[in-house]
């Protein structure tokens, strides 16, 4: 029996541009919480606690996107930290809602938000963070979903690849018994080619999927888009509904890139 | 005391706040030159990539501006969005509405209050160090913010920007019996919320006071939540009253659609968040401006407790601007927020229709709503296709911010003048300083700046 007391691993939570949400998202993980944090050692978490240790760390988990200069140094820091780097949400893995700003010209977008745009620093685009370093594992969801955050968490612990499914959103509907919302309403939806992971939330409350977690491992753009067409919606809607909290995600934004030249 | 040179303090990152800020600290001998909250949350550029977007978007894309108060922001775009059009909802759908918002107000406080504030009054760092020492507390906490984001996992789809909300109501309205189970959870919470005033009432406060204006919501008849007039109460020293003054002041107010005439940001170099006045003068939103505005109108057994809990009667005219004691008003409002939602289920009969018709048309709206940590003002510019060509969105922490640095300031000048506190515990003082206020920051860093302080930016 070895005497010394068994190392916790030591987690780190950072965030880069973002709204909090998939942070809080393990906050709301009410009745897991501290049986969580009698696992792991709690090492850097601004959001929820006044003390931060120095790395290095077992597992970072990352919200947000890289959108300044700063944040570029700082992510690489983060990696060289890091034993296992992971992302949570649209944010940090596909650039996020901000990452409409790499459509625009970012100048333009600065002088219509601020007088003086020469005080603010900002990159023109917003990149995910394996834009700049390698990460070692991505978990989709604008925000992302608690119980996969804690699979993501646990199977970590356990040495294990976390059980995420890469198939479409209509796995989740098949699985709850949800009617499909375009087949039994001609509601346009992006399930088709939507990652799995928030359990068909927008089909079982009677609307079309938004996308939210991004694309599915496999996507068919050019079989799906007439499917929105015959739903009723024209280029600039299509457009729109794939140019939101996961545009910079390269099937989403080839799709949308096509429609236009359409 | 002639070795008091001058000093600067630099606290890099905020802790428990919601986005990344920092805080800046100039002293000279005794007196304090400058107290900054430096926000440094990268801008995301919301109000410029809103434009071009179908009048439909705005509730889902804004609740990306907060994942702490997504319902907040849904709602306020909601009421913008139905207000250029000319669309009023009412009746179940504004009470189901009303329900969704209690549940951020339970789940948003709870937060603060447990997670974030209390370990404050306990020299914890953070709730897992104060669950060694008050495990039950921060488990009935943990319970009550449970019940929060159960109501709004039941109307909204998830806790977390909630699906459910559209204009014109929402796209599935639940049937009573689906309420049902809510009322359980929500009993046990209104016992959980009422032992949670209690206990942060025993907490040990500092003596403050506050002499900003005080701008809320108000409704004539009910505590303002998802809809109200904008009114403000004067500070104390507008009728010579010290800072520390619990005289309530007669109020004004002012339309919704005015709130751009009265309420004006402006940009400061050290901050990407904008800085906005009331008429000129700082003003504070939130829980101590709701209470000291409507406090004679919280559910009776949220009133019992304020006064139980040494808030005074806002029914004599007694206010509380101690800003340490927001925690307590937080919790008081986590008790009537539960209350109301009980109120709320009893009385549901599922509407007709789970939405009322948004026809779209060229204007402008506007939409005010109580955010947990202060009034949220959304303005929507419409053409008659319904594509939004302008939006300026006002979120409660850009207002409280000249309030935060005033807090600030004066918490310091006092401690300089009081004894000769180490930067550690500067450090410590002004954090306490800033999460009384529960800034927003994420929230707070993308608006549009109306004039520009062209004062000199020196570090």
């Amino acid at each position: 029996m070895n005497a010394e007391p068994r190392r916790r691993p030591r987690l780190a939570v950072w965030k880069f541009a973002s709204c909090d949400g998939c942070q809080l998202t393990l906050l709301d993980c009410e009745d897991e919480l501290l049986g969580l944090a009698e696992q792991v050692e709690i090492a850097h978490f601004l959001e929820a606690s006044s003390a931060s240790a120095p790395g290095p760390y077992d597992l970072s988990l990352v919200e947000g996107s890289v959108t300044t200069a700063q944040d570029v140094e700082r992510v690489h820091h983060i990696r060289a930290v890091s034993r296992r780097l992971v992302t949570i949400g649209a944010c940090a893995t596909a650039g996020g809602v901000q990452a409409l700003r790499n459509y625009a010209d970012v100048a333009e977008f600065q002088a219509a938000v601020y007088a003086r745009p020469d005080y603010v620093a900002t990159l023109a685009t917003s990149t995910p963070i394996s834009a700049h370093v390698p990460v070692d594992f991505e978990l989709r969801g604008c925000p992302v979903d608690r119980r996969q955050l804690l699979e993501v968490i646990t199977a970590h612990l356990a040495g294990r690849r976390p059980a995420v499914p890469a198939h479409s959103v209509c796995f989740e509907c098949k699985q709850r018994g949800t009617v499909c919302v375009t087949v039994a309403h001609g509601t346009p939806c992006l399930g088709p080619v939507t990652h799995a992971g928030c359990g068909a939330v927008c089909p079982t409350f009677g609307r079309g999927c938004y996308g939210c977690f991004g694309p599915s491992d496999s996507t068919n753009f050019p079989a799906f888009v007439p499917l929105l067409r015959r739903d009723g919606m024209d280029t600039l809607d299509v457009v729109r509904v794939l140019r939101t909290f996961n545009t910079a995600a390269p099937e989403f934004d080839a799709a949308s890139r096509k429609e236009l030249e359409r | 005391m002639t070795h008091r040179g001058s000093r600067v303090l630099h606290v890099g990152s905020l802790s428990r706040v919601e986005g990344e800020g920092s805080l800046h600290l100039r002293i000279r001998g005794e007196e304090v030159a400058e107290a900054r909250l430096a926000i440094f949350e990268p801008p995301r550029f919301f109000e410029a990539f809103l434009r071009g977007r179908s009048y439909t978007e705005p509730p889902d894309i804004t609740s990306r501006i907060c994942g702490i108060c997504p319902v907040a922001y849904q709602l306020s775009a909601c009421r913008a969005i139905e207000d250029a059009c000319g669309v009023t909802v009412d009746g179940q759908l504004a009470a189901l509405r009303r329900l969704m918002y209690c549940g951020e107000w339970i789940e948003s406080h709870t937060l603060h209050v447990h997670l974030l504030h209390a370990p404050d009054f306990h020299g914890c760092a953070n709730v897992v160090e104060l669950a060694r020492s008050r495990r039950a507390d921060v488990e009935r906490g943990l319970r009550l913010k449970q019940a929060g984001n159960a109501i709004i996992e039941l109307l909204g789809g998830r806790a977390v920007h909630p699906v459910n909300v559209r204009l014109g109501g929402f796209h599935r309205v639940p049937s009573r019996s689906e309420l049902r189970p809510l009322e359980e959870q929500l009993r046990r919470a209104r016992e959980d919320a009422a032992l949670t005033v209690r206990w942060v009432a025993g907490f040990d406060f500092p003596e403050a006071g506050c002499d900003h204006d005080l701008l809320a919501l108000a409704e004539p008849d009910r505590y303002a939540v998802e809809s109200g007039t904008p009114t403000v109460m004067p500070a104390p020293h507008t009728a010579g009253l010290p800072a520390t003054s619990r005289r309530a002041l007669p109020t004004r107010t002012f339309g919704v659609r005015e709130f751009g005439d009265h309420v004006v940001e402006r940009q400061v170099p050290h901050s990407t968040a904008l800085h906005a006045r009331l008429d000129g003068r700082r003003h504070l939103t939130g829980p101590l401006a709701r209470y000291a505005i409507s406090g004679r109108l919280l559910s009776p057994i949220a009133l019992q407790a304020a006064q139980d809990a040494g808030l005074g009667d806002p029914r004599q005219g007694v206010v509380c601007r101690n800003p340490y004691r927001s925690i307590v008003v937080r919790a008081v409002e986590v008790l009537h927020a539960v209350d109301e939602a009980l109120r709320l289920i009893d009385a549901y009969e599922p509407p007709p229709r789970p939405y009322v018709d948004v026809p779209p048309r060229a204007g402008t709206g506007h939409g005010a709503t109580e955010a947990p940590r202060g009034l949220l003002h959304h303005r929507y510019t419409l053409d008659a296709e319904g594509t939004v060509t302008d939006a300026v969105l006002v979120p409660p922490t850009a207002q409280n911010q000249d309030a935060i640095e005033e807090d600030l300031r004066r918490t310091v000048q006092e401690h300089l003048r009081s004894g000769e506190p180490t930067d550690a515990e500067l450090t410590a003082l002004c954090e306490r300083a800033v999460r009384n206020h529960d800034p927003c920051i994420s929230c707070s860093t993308h608006f549009l700046d109306l004039t520009v302080d062209r004062a000199a930016h020196s570090d």
